[in-house]
């Protein structure tokens, strides 16, 4: 059994610590007396994916076997997640792939023909074929591909029906296709607690008229945090939608969790804290950090996206959506949960080349200030890692740089929005409609690979709960103009950020680093 | 007196020509260009006064000229030597205080009855450019018997001066001129009150054309593109809505109008787009670019002075464009003069914030060189200041 997550004290014998930064490695001396918070080692697999995975559609929770459930006259959809987790990619074959064969095996056993795959994409970019066919296997995909496995498309008006609206008033619309179908099999990898259940399905096959409900500044103003959903507004209005949708189709939901083995071997000491590292560890530490500190952009952003995760399923349970999450919930918070005695007066974060919505492409600022300040700040229970009116130090390069396949909406969400105003309520009241709208985006989004347009403004909405709790945030190694536009402080080292965050947090601060990825959440006590 | 003039020879023509332009061959003794002692212009008739320049700007149109850029259809319709200065803020000999409305049209010039087109009001297009009782030219400044503001003395006819307001200091007064021209440019387009409006170009003629869309037709929303930061300021305070860069303004131009943009082999271009350009580059990557980023069926002024360019028609052939051209001023539909308007609006934009720097006639090759960079340098309109060449 490997140890579970620590957090240790900075001494005059420890060895620098990591930060990550962007496409690229630091190695930072902290502050003695500094914390440094590390995720757990990665729990043991299960030893037979495939046995396990059979074992659960056969015997699911508060639900029916699959196999009773599939007859040869129906319409059977199978929803998965898609490329936005697990992170980085899961060396092949993906877990999702796993389940799916399973599925379209016993399917084909009951006669069933008419089965349709959809990639639950929802506002994300279509996936390509590769991407496509790296989460299905080749099996899959040179059967379904591309008639009866294809992404959803949350603004085809032919292929979305509303079938509902909650008792708060939030409306669910649903892929057209699953809403008609005798059965509804979701497969899930829920990577994160904020994963799974019923936001895969109310959010990922629906449309910018449902995901509006909760894609709020209020919604994520009171999910605190939304990586414990019992204190999560949104997961709680997705609930409601899903349970909505559970009562007009017929589901089965499937869910998966994988252990946090991140990263290959060539890049272990990721993995492993300072003080584990090897000779080894330390020679490829350092042929990283050359790499990237001479290589040519592209070169070293072709070789982090190629990395593949050697993760292993740790739990998979099938049957009723809410009976099914919590028992995966349960497991991966044995996966993540790092008691944390305490708040802090500052927390450094270094952030990694990839977040949810830049695979294989270049992390954008917006989606910088979303990983720091929206997914990791957030990695906490109980209380932010950091005191309110604290500071965030993050460590990225923060360049004014975009991909215009992907990201095309939020280059103009930079320039024209962000150079208006930086508050989040503000931007959503006065640009959220028109880039929703805007019908270059929606050509964008449903004919090439392009995120939604709305998509940059959920970016910035993440970290909306940051952005009131904290008192600063200061970006080490950042594009002095790019960190200004997007309204926080720059620093060219660690200690003058440290420096910097005493004028808000006063002299002698106490200092946090999370040291992440691998993924973690702080408990904090 | 003292006068810069300009010499027409094709041997100083082509060699400058063959230089490119650069600025220290443009100004040198084998340039067109001269400093010198020259002879007073006459005064062709009674109607006829002289004036003295305080100051006179160095305008787009002259430093084409003088780098070989001019297109050669001006040729014929220019009188050699003259003395180039056409934005001129000057006294008569009693004291006032003048600008001068440059077109030399079928009243100046004593021709009766007047062509159709100054009868009209515009006597910018006047077709008697080369009759009556002065040389042939279409401005001061471009006009052997006249004169111009690059030197000591001009003269001007009586309905050519306008009195400046006493609260119009001669650096915003130098203005007028090309403000002028920038209102006659907006009113010819005539926007509406739903169109989005691009002004491509932030030298003088662009930052004023800004102003003057903003004063005179505001549309829903007026996009400027600008290069250098200074620019950029004085175009969000002469009333842009948006300032951009020239290299994003296929993006900028696309979101302002939901417009859907294609990537062609050579240059974007939208489907949809800006409802009116106004092109104050006078190039052709300008002129080309408006042509894609304005909608079909829109239009686009041509406001900055263009040269011989080669100019993609494609897609003012497939939009519909219409492309229409807008020189100097006269009488604006309404009646007004269009300098009036210009002399009304000035006080309230401190325009006097676009002048600088002033240099001697004496210092015409710092002044040339540094006009032609004004934008890098942060100028607006570089002039020549004769003020002390009275005491």
């Amino acid at each position: 059994m490997g140890r579970p997550g620590a957090v240790i004290e900075i001494d005059r014998n420890t060895p620098p610590v990591l930060f990550h930064y962007g496409e690229g490695v630091r190695l930072e001396r902290l502050p003695l007396g500094s914390r440094v918070v590390y995720a757990p080692d990665p729990i043991e697999p299960v030893a037979h994916p495939e046995r396990a995975i059979r074992r659960a559609l056969a015997h699911p929770v508060e639900d029916d076997p699959l196999k009773a459930l599939l007859r040869p006259d129906m319409r059977l959809t199978i929803a998965f997640d898609d490329l936005s987790l697990p992170l980085p990619p899961m060396a092949q074959p993906d877990v999702r792939q796993l389940v799916l064969e399973e599925v379209i095996e016993m399917a084909a056993e009951a006669g069933v023909e008419d089965v349709h795959l959809v990639a639950a994409n929802s506002l994300h970019r279509r996936m390509t074929e590769d991407e496509i066919r790296h989460i299905v296997g080749d099996r899959i995909f040179s059967t379904f591909y591309p008639d009866h496995l294809y992404n959803h498309d949350a603004e085809d008006p032919e292929g979305n029906v509303l079938i509902g609206t909650t008792s708060r008033g939030e409306e669910v619309t649903l892929s057209k296709r699953a809403a008609e179908s005798d059965l509804l099999v979701y497969v899930n990898l829920t990577f994160v607690p904020m994963d799974g259940g019923h936001k895969s399905l109310a959010t990922g096959l629906g449309s910018y008229r449902s995901v509006r409900a909760h894609h709020t500044v209020d919604t994520l103003l009171h999910s605190r945090s939304y990586f414990h959903p019992p204190d999560s507004a949104l997961h709680h209005s997705c609930i409601r939608q899903g349970q909505l949708i559970e009562d007009t189709v017929r589901c089965f939901h499937i869910e998966t969790s994988v252990n946090n083995h991140s990263f290959p071997a060539i890049a272990n000491f990721m993995q492993k804290r300072e003080t584990d590292w090897t000779p080894a560890d330390q020679a490829a530490f350092l042929a990283v950090k050359q790499l990237t500190d001479l290589a040519p952009a592209d070169v070293k952003r072709a070789v982090f996206h190629s990395m593949r995760a050697p993760y292993g399923l740790t739990a998979v349970h099938a049957g009723q959506v809410d009976a099914v999450h919590d028992r995966i919930l349960e497991t991966v918070n044995r996966q993540m949960l790092v008691e944390v005695e305490g708040q802090t007066d500052i927390v450094t974060i270094g952030i990694p080349y990839l977040g949810p919505y830049n695979v294989n492409a270049i992390m954008n600022p917006v989606l910088v200030v979303c990983m720091g300040l929206g997914y990791l700040f957030n990695t906490y229970r109980g209380r932010p890692v950091v005191r309110e009116g604290g500071v965030v130090i993050l460590s990225h390069p923060c360049r004014n740089e975009f991909d215009s396949v992907q990201h095309p909406s939020y280059v103009d969400f930079y320039d024209e929005v962000l150079s208006d105003t930086l508050n989040p309520a503000e931007i959503e009241t006065r640009y959220e409609k028109c880039f929703a709208e805007d019908p270059w985006y929606r050509q964008l989004y449903r004919r090439s690979h392009a995120y939604h347009g709305v998509h940059p403004f959920y970016a910035w909405y993440w970290a909306a709960h940051a952005m009131q709790h904290v008192g600063d945030v200061i970006v080490v190694g950042g594009e002095r103009e790019t960190v200004h536009h997007l309204g926080f402080k720059c620093a060219t080292t660690l200690e003058d950020a440290l420096e910097m965050a005493e004028q808000t947090v006063g002299r002698y601060p106490s200092v946090t680093h999370l040291r992440l990825p691998p993924l973690f959440v702080a408990d904090v006590k | 007196m003292l006068a810069l003039q300009y010499v027409r020879s094709v041997p100083a023509y082509a060699f400058v020509k063959a230089t490119g332009g650069r600025a220290d061959v443009a100004t040198s003794e084998l340039s067109m260009l001269h400093l010198g002692d020259v002879e007073e212009p006459e005064l062709p008739g009674r109607a006829w006064v002289r004036v003295r320049p305080n100051l006179s700007g160095i305008c787009g149109s002259d430093t084409s000229a003088i780098t070989g850029h001019a297109s050669l259809y001006l040729d014929p319709l220019t009188s050699y030597p003259f003395v180039p200065g056409h934005e001129v803020v000057g006294e008569l000999e009693d004291g006032t205080r003048v600008v001068v409305e440059p077109a030399l049209g079928c009243h100046v010039r004593g021709v009766e009855p007047e062509c159709p087109r100054c009868a009209e009001g515009r006597p910018g297009l006047c077709e008697n450019v080369t009759e009556g009782s002065i040389g042939v030219g279409l401005q001061t400044g471009y006009c052997a018997s006249t004169g111009g503001g690059w030197g000591e003395v001009l003269v001007a006819h009586e309905s050519q001066l306008h009195a400046v307001p006493a609260g119009l200091s001669d650096e915003a007064a130098v203005l007028v001129e090309p403000f002028a021209c920038c209102i006659h440019a907006a009113l010819r387009g005539a926007a509406g009150p739903d169109d989005v409006v691009v002004v491509l170009g932030a030298g003088t003629i662009g930052l004023l054309t800004v102003a003057a869309v903003r004063r005179f037709t505001p549309p829903k929303r007026l996009i400027a593109v600008a290069k250098h930061p200074a620019q950029r300021e004085h175009a969000r305070r002469l009333g842009a809505d948006a300032v951009i860069g020239p290299d994003e303004v296929f993006q900028r131009i696309r979101f302002a109008t939901q417009a859907r943009r294609l990537d062609g082999p050579d240059r974007p271009l939208l489907l949809g787009g800006a409802d009116m350009t106004f092109e104050c580059t006078g190039t052709a990557r300008g002129l080309n670019e408006a042509a894609r980023f304005t909608r079909a069926g829109g239009r686009v002024v041509a406001v900055g002075m263009p040269g011989e360019e080669k100019v993609d028609w494609g897609p003012i052939w497939q939009r519909e464009l219409t492309v229409m051209g807008a020189y100097a001023y006269g009488v604006e539909p309404g009646g007004r003069r269009t300098f009036d308007l210009a002399l009304e609006a000035a006080p309230g934009l401190e325009l006097e914030r676009l002048t600088g720097p002033c240099f001697g006639l004496s210092e015409y090759r710092d002044a040339i060189a540094y006009a032609l960079e004004a934008g890098r340098l942060s100028a607006v309109k570089v002039a020549f200041d004769l003020r002390d060449l009275r005491v």
